[in-house]
């Protein structure tokens, strides 16, 4: 009978309300009390009680002073994985916008060549990663196949984590670049495989972006007589550049979601069996990764071209 | 004259010269993707008298089914694969529902607030797990809703600890791995649809639940299939949450992640007295990679073609 009386906007509110409740239940039971009662841990000592449950002993902001200034690695793996990813997000950035220029090109192959472009995404994540990479057979067949040490520049399997592209590296300096730039093209080259293996996600975005471009701008620009260099940079690039924001933040997230200290976090708290601790480094860990993704973002939509 | 016919050979040399530079490129980079399961698949059959023979590097000279049967035996290999299939498809379809329902509200059945909640949306994206996985794991290790059950019974929540159940509630209520982004892409989807098809619909006399089913979901295809690949895929990957909640349960990626011991076990339980070879411990683990991810590989040769074509619409992009 009610129902009869609801006009179709306030039934699709309604609706919303019911389509949103298994979330917001969710949001509520399993984020929003997690998260408050993980600051609650960190402030303090967890002490787990014999008959079940916990107890807080509070002790003010003592778990992230001594992460600071007493714990052997925090600061160190902290560190690592803050400039890890200010390496690699660069790369993977350039990296999967051009092998998604290249799959958005026609040729003969082009079905293969996408399938193959993303087995990472399928293949390179989680365990299968972490196991395929300590492999030392895998160190020793490259060995055999590509002479003693040039392996890693071919397979980018690099084991030794030495740099070895001596002679792209010899080339580069000749032409008349700086050390410090050398150092990081070739160390990129090093680490292709790892590059390749978690830009799978960004090159599907930036992909996306590139089919959704209007063909009637490159037909106008081509009428003007631009060169291919010229279309990239005036129209391909601006049209995309919302999508450099989007990916760099997946990135951000995605290299801050899986790296060595989240490894040592988890390790505190079910290791060590140090709650307290182990939620005070994860809200530091976060409260950087917030600082980084609102620099990241500042930064970058300042530079977007939004084309509506 | 001259002149144009010299440009047109200048400009066709050009691009038969990107031609070659692309294919080049494209074909050294899908090498260096596909090496690696390459190189394991030629040490499925590799006797470990191949190891140190250095003429040996791809093709073993002799062959030998026990790899195989090792690893089929350490893993429990069929139990095993049931079980992560069970909890990957599981999950996968419910994520998958749950996520539609939110997103569609999110795009089409807006409410009051909404768009508060929608921020929460990309909160839970940006909060890194390990930042709740204390008190999620001690919310699961005695479970109550609110403190209802407490209330209720008396006792103190039920341990959900090495069962399915975490991970069936968590994407049930729509806070799985990586929920939160898969609401945002079916949110950007169902925001593309036209206005008008909805209208139609109310106008034939579908309410909104079956304008969902019937016209939101057809058309959301694409979106569907790249969220299902993507929710079973890193389900089956994954060990931070399988560990955390039920580290005792037989599943591939839990079993993988600790495989070193039990092949050594074999080995040495073997007619190998002297002690467990590193190098055959390293290919047997090789082999172990290889079986877990095989079972993804055939999926995604299944659906790989919808997938990649799926991409180009998913509407990904704002």
């Amino acid at each position: 009978m009610m129902r009869k009386q609801l006009s179709f906007e306030q039934q699709k509110k309604w609706y919303g309300v019911l389509f949103l409740s298994p979330w917001m239940l969710g949001f509520l039971l399993l984020f929003a009390i997690p998260l408050i009662a993980s600051f609650r841990f960190s402030l303090g000592k967890l002490e787990m009680l014999a008959a079940g449950g916990y107890k807080v002993m509070y002790g003010g902001f003592g778990n992230y002073k001594y992460a600071l200034t007493e714990h052997a690695e925090f600061n160190r793996v902290l560190t690592e994985s803050v400039v890890n990813m200010a390496v690699n997000v660069p790369l993977i950035l350039f990296f999967s916008l051009f092998a998604a220029t290249l799959l958005n090109q026609k040729f003969r192959g082009r079905a293969i060549a996408r399938a193959v472009f993303f087995l990472p995404v399928i293949l390179a994540s989680g365990i299968i990663h972490d196991i395929s990479t300590q492999s030392i057979m895998s160190t020793v067949m490259n060995g055999m196949t590509y002479g003693t040490n040039l392996d890693p520049e071919v397979t980018g399997l690099s084991g030794s984590g030495l740099s070895q592209s001596l002679e792209l590296k010899g080339m580069l300096v000749d032409a008349g670049m700086s050390q410090a730039l050398t150092d990081y093209l070739s160390n990129a080259v090093d680490r292709i495989y790892e590059i390749i293996s978690s830009s799978g996600v960004q090159i599907l975005i930036f992909l996306a972006g590139l089919q959704s471009i209007s063909p009637s701008l490159y037909e106008a620009s081509k009428i003007e007589g631009a060169t291919g260099y010229e279309i990239f940079w005036k129209v391909t690039f601006p049209m995309v550049s919302p999508l450099i924001l989007t990916n760099v933040i997946y990135t951000v997230i995605d290299s801050f979601a899986d790296n060595s200290l989240t490894k040592l976090a988890y390790k505190t708290a079910f290791t060590d069996m140090n709650f307290g601790l182990s939620a005070a480094m994860s809200w530091m860990y976060f409260i950087v990764e917030g600082l980084m993704l609102l620099l990241i973002a500042y930064t970058v939509s300042k530079r977007v071209f939004y084309y509506d | 004259m001259n002149a144009h016919r010299l440009q047109l050979l200048m400009n066709r040399l050009k691009d038969w010269l990107w031609v070659a530079v692309r294919n080049v490129l494209i074909t050294g980079l899908s090498f260096v993707i596909v090496y690696p399961i390459l190189q394991k698949a030629s040490e499925l059959f590799k006797d470990p008298v191949d190891i140190y023979n250095m003429n040996v590097v791809w093709v073993p000279e002799h062959y030998t089914m026990m790899n195989i049967r090792i690893v089929m035996n350490v893993l429990d290999y069929w139990h095993t694969l049931l079980n992560s299939i069970l909890l990957s498809g599981g999950v996968m379809v419910i994520q998958t529902c749950i996520c539609a329902l939110a997103g569609y509200a999110f795009a089409k059945l807006k409410f009051r607030g909404i768009n508060v909640l929608f921020s929460f949306v990309i909160f839970t994206i940006l909060v890194p797990p390990q930042t709740i996985m204390v008190p999620l794991y001690m919310q699961f290790k005695s479970f109550d809703l609110f403190g209802l059950f407490h209330l209720l019974s008396g006792h103190s929540g039920i341990n959900m600890l090495d069962t399915y159940w975490p991970l069936i509630i968590s994407s049930f209520t729509g806070m799985g791995l990586k929920s939160g982004l898969f609401i945002y892409i079916f949110r950007q989807f169902f925001r593309s649809l036209p206005k008008e098809l909805e209208e139609a619909a109310f106008v034939d006399g579908a309410g909104i639940g079956r304008t969902f089913l019937q016209i939101g979901l057809p058309n959301a295809i694409p979106a569907l299939i790249t969220v299902m690949l993507f929710t079973f895929v890193w389900q089956w990957n994954d060990t931070f949450f399988t560990n955390m909640y039920m580290g005792n349960m037989d599943l591939l990626s839990i079993k993988l992640g600790r495989i070193d011991p039990y092949i050594q076990k074999v080995l040495i339980g073997d007619a190998n007295l002297l002690g467990f070879d590193p190098y055959q411990v390293s290919m047997l683990k090789d082999v172990a990679v290889l079986f877990v991810m095989l079972p993804l590989i055939v999926m995604y040769l299944f659906v790989q073609k919808y997938f990649v074509e799926s991409v180009e619409r998913t509407g990904l992009i704002g």
